[in-house]
């Protein structure tokens, strides 16, 4: 009996590396095939994406699909648009997400329990419920068609503030505590102790706030008509609408979408997965 | 007292201005006969009356919980077992978790096109293939079961990373010397994963449920690029739905009255979410 138990114990974790470095190299195959496949596509000629046979890499890769795709749409000016909305947005949300978050940590206010648990619905609103009413207030404020539009219904984002109360319910209370038995005002304090010690935060929110409105679709679509202010996300549909069938156009810009995001995510990940592993968790 | 207010006044003007404000409008219009030019006209609960005899309100509704109910449990359980892998010994783990990860940082929309590009049934490298190995093309798109298909498996691409990860977390936090003790008591690796590892990821599963059934409720990228909601209504959501109603038919006081619905749904997640966390509370 105990023979059999040494043997297998013995055996096991070997065959079970092999198998277990095989699946994880599938997981991974599968993962990256579709992000391979843009690329192939994207440097693909027309006359080969026409063929209709199996090739599973460009022959002779070409440039031609990117160089149509900023000859005949304001490549440029989509990209600005984006940098220039998602940027503004992440500055707002990160400041008022902070603010409000310290507020949750360490202030104590009637109605706390009450606005913290409308922050928590709103996170899980579907645009959708209030997108015509959203649209009629936007337009009415005169927001419509400018960067405003996008940027300031999606500034108030109150995922960050679950985040940010979580973290800074780590910074030790005395120390907050012996601050303001010197006489430091609250803001103050969060200036002075706070904000000093919540830099990782900052990079998190920073970096979520920018992932979300660099992708952002549903609500850019009913706010930007517009092409001078179409973000990428926008553009990437109207283009497709334009190419039909050029899958070679289309992915060549869809690679404009997707790699900036892409590298910042890996280059950043430490901070993407603190941030997406304790997001909600409070 | 005071303070408390003002640390939280700028985050809750946003709020209040652009989805409480909207979110008490939705509900007046929902009560109106309007399509967004000129003021609309009082209807009482015309709206509603009518999604009840809308078939093709109850078919949004149906897919949009099959998609759901397929969706959750597939993101889940594989974002489980992909963490569980990467969370035993394994050479270049890093490399793999990179790799996994990368969906996560693709746009819906991209992503979509990506899925159709794939998908595509007249010349989708997954039909080229297919059709190389001598098996039969499926129609992606004008077969709405293989259509509702090809959806599901787009959107679980683009999840399971993010399951994973939040998994990965949670099996980090459970400690070694709990699963050294176990596998010194004689456990099997079989015993080990059901009943140390899967009950005390207890928490992350409730979060992920809840993230998981919220996000495929409301699951607008993907859909609306990929299929549109066709062919022939086999992909409509709820969500796609309400915007047609909205701003292609502009029949604007239909789309809220659906939004309301989605509220309904949402306001139930939100209390669940609430009791499991003021849960977690407790017992922390």
């Amino acid at each position: 009996m105990s023979g059999v138990g040494i043997r297998r114990r013995g055996a096991a974790p070997r065959i079970g590396l092999a198998v277990r470095v095989v699946l994880a190299v599938l997981v991974s195959a599968v993962t990256l095939f579709p992000i391979y496949w843009m690329f192939a596509v994207a440097f693909s000629s027309r006359s080969e994406l026409l063929g209709g046979t199996l090739r599973l890499w460009p022959t002779a890769p070409t440039w031609a699909n990117f160089a149509g795709v900023f000859e005949r749409f304001p490549v440029t000016t989509w990209v600005g648009n984006s940098v220039a909305i998602a940027l503004t947005t992440s500055v707002i949300t990160v400041t008022v997400n902070l603010l409000a978050g310290y507020a949750f940590a360490h202030l104590r206010f009637r109605g706390s329990t009450l606005l913290f648990l409308l922050a928590l619905m709103t996170t899980t609103l579907p645009l959708q419920v209030i997108m015509v009413a959203l649209f009629r207030l936007v337009t009415g404020l005169g927001l419509y068609g400018s960067y405003w539009a996008v940027i300031l219904p999606t500034a108030g984002s109150a995922i960050g503030i679950f985040l940010a109360r979580q973290f800074i319910l780590g910074i030790p209370r005395d120390l907050i505590e012996a601050a303001r038995l010197d006489g430091a005002s609250n803001l103050r304090v969060f200036w002075r102790i706070v904000l000093p010690l919540s830099r990782p935060l900052l990079a998190v929110l920073f970096f979520l706030s920018v992932l979300n409105s660099w992708n952002d679709f549903a609500w850019p679509l009913i706010a930007l008509k517009e092409n001078r202010l179409f973000t990428l996300p926008i553009g990437l549909l109207y283009l497709q609408s334009q190419n039909g069938p050029d899958y070679g156009g289309t992915m060549a810009f869809a690679l404009i979408n997707v790699i900036p995001m892409v590298v910042v995510f890996l280059a950043a990940q430490r901070w993407f997965v603190q941030g997406f592993a304790r997001s909600g968790l409070r | 007292m005071l303070a408390g207010y003002g640390f939280v006044a700028p985050n809750f003007a946003l709020l209040g201005l652009f989805v409480f404000v909207p979110l008490a409008g939705a509900v007046v219009i929902s009560l109106q006969r309007t399509n967004g030019f000129g003021g609309g006209v009082f209807a009482g609960l015309d709206n509603y009356a009518r999604l009840f005899a809308d078939p093709l309100f109850w078919r949004s509704a149906g897919n949009t919980v099959l998609f759901t109910a397929i969706i959750t449990p597939l993101s889940m359980g594989l974002g489980l077992l992909v963490a569980l892998l990467l969370d035993s010994v394994l050479p270049a783990r890093a490399l793999f978790r990179s790799a996994i990860i990368v969906p996560m940082a693709v746009s819906g929309v991209a992503t979509a096109l990506a899925g159709r590009l794939i998908f595509d049934e007249n010349s989708g490298v997954l039909d080229l293939a297919l059709r190389g190995l001598g098996l039969p093309s499926v129609s992606w798109q004008s077969n709405g079961v293989a259509s509702f298909a090809s959806v599901v498996a787009v959107t679980v691409w683009w999840r399971v990373g993010f399951n994973m990860i939040v998994y990965l977390a949670g099996l980090q936090g459970i400690g070694v010397a709990l699963k050294e003790a176990a596998l010194l008591d004689g456990a099997t690796a079989g015993q080990r994963l059901r009943f140390i590892t899967v009950p005390l990821l207890g928490p992350t599963s409730f979060f992920l449920l809840i993230v998981n059934v919220i996000f495929s409720f409301s699951l607008f990228d993907i859909v609306f690029v990929m299929t549109g909601g066709g062919p022939a209504d086999a992909t409509s959501v709820l969500v796609t739905y309400a915007y047609d109603q909205g701003f292609v038919s502009r029949d604007q006081g239909y789309a809220a009255a659906i939004g309301v619905v989605l509220l309904l749904a949402t306001l139930v997640f939100t209390a669940v979410q609430w009791r499991g966390n003021r849960g977690r509370d407790v017992t922390e």
